[in-house]
């Protein structure tokens, strides 16, 4: 059995059941490959009732976002007998390998228990000691804290694993990322779902310049992302024509910044349809050409929704550090051409104005490319159960 | 439509291989080391196809041992013979054009403190001849030479690279790489006097992971891969009785047919060049046109085109090449064997390798000259600026 923590769910005010809702549904998404499982909210907690599997479970546990900490909990009558065997167990295992110091912490919800918090700490620890001769107490900086909560029934925990913090996915509503198979998008992707975003991926294919082996390598960067989300739908669009026309059409030094509002583009009507309310990408202000502040307005204003940037103002190897934490790193590097790579422009314009950028895509129809390509998009649902 | 152009990365097995393979994975699947009968049995195929492989490269009895490819057939002759040789001297030759199982075993040698000369090539892929000559000295124990080129198809003149080692020091020991060459180009063990030959399944329609390697009788060539003793002690491990049985059927079917099947495949690729050359603009031919080219190997570049990005094209017509060796933008790498040709970088960039089996029609190639012509007409017009 598990005992949820979660920190910033707290502070939501009326919200919080809205939260704590979506944070059932997606712990309960997230164990749906675990047999015999059961997830239970009441009066402020969660807790998550198993019959085995508890090293993967807590694990598991570990990774859904919105969870500050996961700590193996057991529950018992709230009889101080039964509350003294349940501390025997915990006592017997943690003891296994020699001495160590702890301290009692315990907390009344439920008035009606006939002894105080403090009357309960000290008949515990006059328990444990007679029980156990490898132990001290020490009140300032025990190896082992044991919490006793008293509630409709004895709550017993002394470990916490550390969760991923931030807030359940789905709470901030759906956003698209542009996800191009690099260090950076999926650092960026990742970020955004940590703060409850609920990613729709989406990935710009151009056969034959970009090879079946780079869509591959998306699908798996998605799949590794699946550690955080089992589920996506992964949107790869034929982005052949519309880049294509670009390089036929638009002026050398143009074509980067151009296909970057083109995909924006095509982002923002997927949004639309999944009724998102941003776009996610990985840009990081100044790291190329497309990504100066000039480039980065001028890519902004294709656009109506907001563009989340989460990597904005960090250094590369910040992003590397995440990526590699995520383990999107591995994959990321292998070198396979996506559409971004394809076509760079010898010298590309890296203080563009818009109104150069609007005057280039003059003549063009642009809006029947986009539908085209829009069109012949593949969706992809991509299951990770970890 | 479905054309396959990449016989040298591997060839489809016979449907005769796979069905014998069957036979020895579901009765007779044996270990041959085992006393009782089902390991006798396996046994005695071990034995036929040993003495196959033999008298297909002409050689003696009992010179032939079989790997799990040609990667490790390399792997055991060269480190094999070099530390047989080690007390004689400390150098040892090989080309720029060899495969990554030969260089890269070459490298590791060269860490260890041996001397290594690696000989040049022409704009053919020809290695020097003089330039072998001047390098052969007193501290000379090794030379490994490939037979056939992988990428463009060079034939290198064996007998005469061993008459010329022999003249300097018989102690020399000669290995060829001979997995592209095997069974599509002439061999003769008993009158061309090389020590060690290596060979492999999969790229005359046997199964994969099989190889074998041929050592003359009396070599002094030390095991690098310990266990059973297996293999007259070279390769330790329980054999692929299967794939041996596979590799086995394959000799068999090109035995048989060895000159149509040559004939044939050598047809084809003059075919190709011809109609490449009268259809497309801008190419070249990057190996030896005439006879010094191997029958199933023809390397060509599309100047101003991107040989990934047009391996993808072709690919979208249903027609599987090669690039001569992965490349990309961010690992710009290159084919080191079109490099030490002397090749522009234009020439290497857009390098596409069709290579051939007995089974392509002339159809099947106007189909890829149709296709090529059309595909390089249009990534012509999005060439990388």
């Amino acid at each position: 059995m598990f005992l949820i923590r979660y920190g910033e769910i707290g502070l939501k005010g009326k919200n919080r059941s809205y939260f704590e809702k979506k944070l059932v549904s997606n712990i309960k998404e997230m164990l749906k490959p675990y047999e015999g499982v059961t997830v239970e909210r009441n009066t402020g907690r969660i807790i998550v009732h198993n019959e085995k599997d508890d090293e993967k479970i807590g694990e598991a546990l570990s990774r859904v976002f919105g969870i500050s900490g996961v700590c193996p909990v057991t529950i018992c009558d709230k009889k101080i007998e039964e509350i003294e065997k349940a501390a025997f167990q915990i006592f017997e295992k943690l003891l296994k390998d020699g001495p160590k110091t702890f301290k009692v912490e315990a907390s009344r919800a439920d008035k009606t228990f006939p002894m105080s918090s403090r009357e309960i700490n000290v008949h515990l620890g006059d328990f444990l000691l007679n029980a156990f001769s490898d132990l001290k107490v020490d009140v300032h900086h025990p190896d082992i804290l044991l919490h006793v909560e008293i509630r409709e029934e004895a709550y017993l925990y002394s470990a916490e694993i550390k969760g991923m913090g931030g807030l359940p996915l789905g709470t901030s509503g759906k956003g698209v990322l542009l996800l191009s198979g690099g260090i950076d998008s999926p650092v960026a992707g990742y970020m955004a779902m940590r703060r409850g975003l609920h990613v729709y991926p989406v990935y710009f294919h151009s056969p034959p310049f970009t090879s079946e082996k780079a869509k591959q390598k998306v699908i798996d960067l998605v799949k590794t992302l699946g550690k955080y989300n089992p589920v996506f739908q992964l949107r790869v669009v034929y982005f052949t024509d519309v880049q294509k026309k670009i390089i036929e059409h638009c002026p050398e030094n143009m074509t980067t910044i151009i296909m970057r509002r083109m995909m924006m583009r095509i982002a923002e009507k997927f949004a639309e349809e999944l009724e998102g309310k941003a776009l996610v990408t990985g840009e990081n202000l100044g790291q190329v050409a497309s990504q100066t502040i000039d480039a980065l307005g001028v890519t902004n204003a294709s656009v109506h929704l907001p563009v989340l940037r989460p990597l904005i103002a960090f250094d590369k190897v910040d992003i590397i550090q995440i990526a590699k934490k995520i383990e999107t790193f591995e994959t990321s590097i292998l070198p396979y051409e996506d559409c971004c790579t394809i076509f760079v422009p010898k010298k590309p314009k890296t203080r563009p104005k818009l109104l150069d950028a609007v005057k280039a895509e003059e003549g063009i129809d642009w809006d029947s490319l986009i539908n085209e390509a829009i069109e012949k998009t593949e969706v992809i649902d991509i299951v990770t159960r970890a | 439509m479905n054309i396959y152009l990449d016989n040298s990365a591997t060839t489809k097995p016979f449907d005769a291989v796979v069905d014998e393979m069957m036979k020895y994975y579901k009765e007779m699947y044996g270990n041959p080391s085992s006393m009782h009968k089902i390991g006798a049995k396996a046994d005695a195929l071990l034995k036929e196809a040993r003495r196959m492989l033999e008298k297909s490269l002409h050689a003696e009895q009992n010179t032939v041992i079989f790997t799990s490819g040609g990667t490790e057939a390399n792997n055991i002759a060269i480190r094999g013979l070099v530390y047989g040789k080690m007390r004689r001297g400390n150098k040892i030759i090989t080309s720029r054009i060899e495969h990554p199982s030969v260089l890269n075993t070459f490298q590791s040698l060269e860490e260890e403190g041996f001397q290594v000369k690696y000989l040049s090539v022409d704009g053919e892929g020809k290695i020097n001849l003089e330039e072998l000559k001047d390098a052969l000295d007193e501290d000379t124990i090794f030379v490994s030479i490939m037979h056939v080129n992988n990428e463009v198809g060079t034939i290198a003149p064996l007998r005469d690279i061993d008459a010329i080692i022999r003249s300097k020091n018989s102690e020399i020991c000669f290995h060829s790489d001979g997995v592209q060459a095997y069974m599509k180009t002439e061999l003769d063990l008993k009158k061309w006097g090389i020590d060690a030959y290596s060979m492999s399944g999969h790229k005359i329609g046997g199964p994969k992971g099989i190889g074998a390697l041929y050592i003359k009788k009396g070599s002094n060539i030390k095991p690098t891969v310990f266990g059973g003793n297996q293999e007259m002690g070279l390769r330790s491990g329980t054999e692929n009785v299967p794939g041996i049985a596979g590799f086995y059927k394959a000799v068999e079917i090109y035995e048989k047919n060895k000159e149509n099947f040559t004939l044939h495949m050598a047809e084809i690729k003059r075919y190709m060049m011809a109609q490449v050359k009268e259809e497309i603009k801008d190419i070249k031919i990057n190996g030896p046109e005439t006879e010094d080219g191997a029958p199933h190997i023809l390397n060509i570049s599309f100047l101003g085109v991107r040989g990934e990005v047009l391996l993808h094209a072709l690919e979208e017509d249903g027609i599987y090449v090669s690039t001569g060796s992965a490349c990309s933008s961010r690992k710009s790498t290159g084919s080191h064997v079109l490099k030490a040709m002397g090749c522009q970088k234009e020439e290497i960039e857009g390098a596409i390798r069709f290579s051939f089996s007995p089974f392509n029609t002339t159809e099947e190639i106007d189909d890829t000259v149709a296709s090529l012509k059309k595909q390089t007409e249009i990534l012509r017009k999005f060439k990388r600026r």
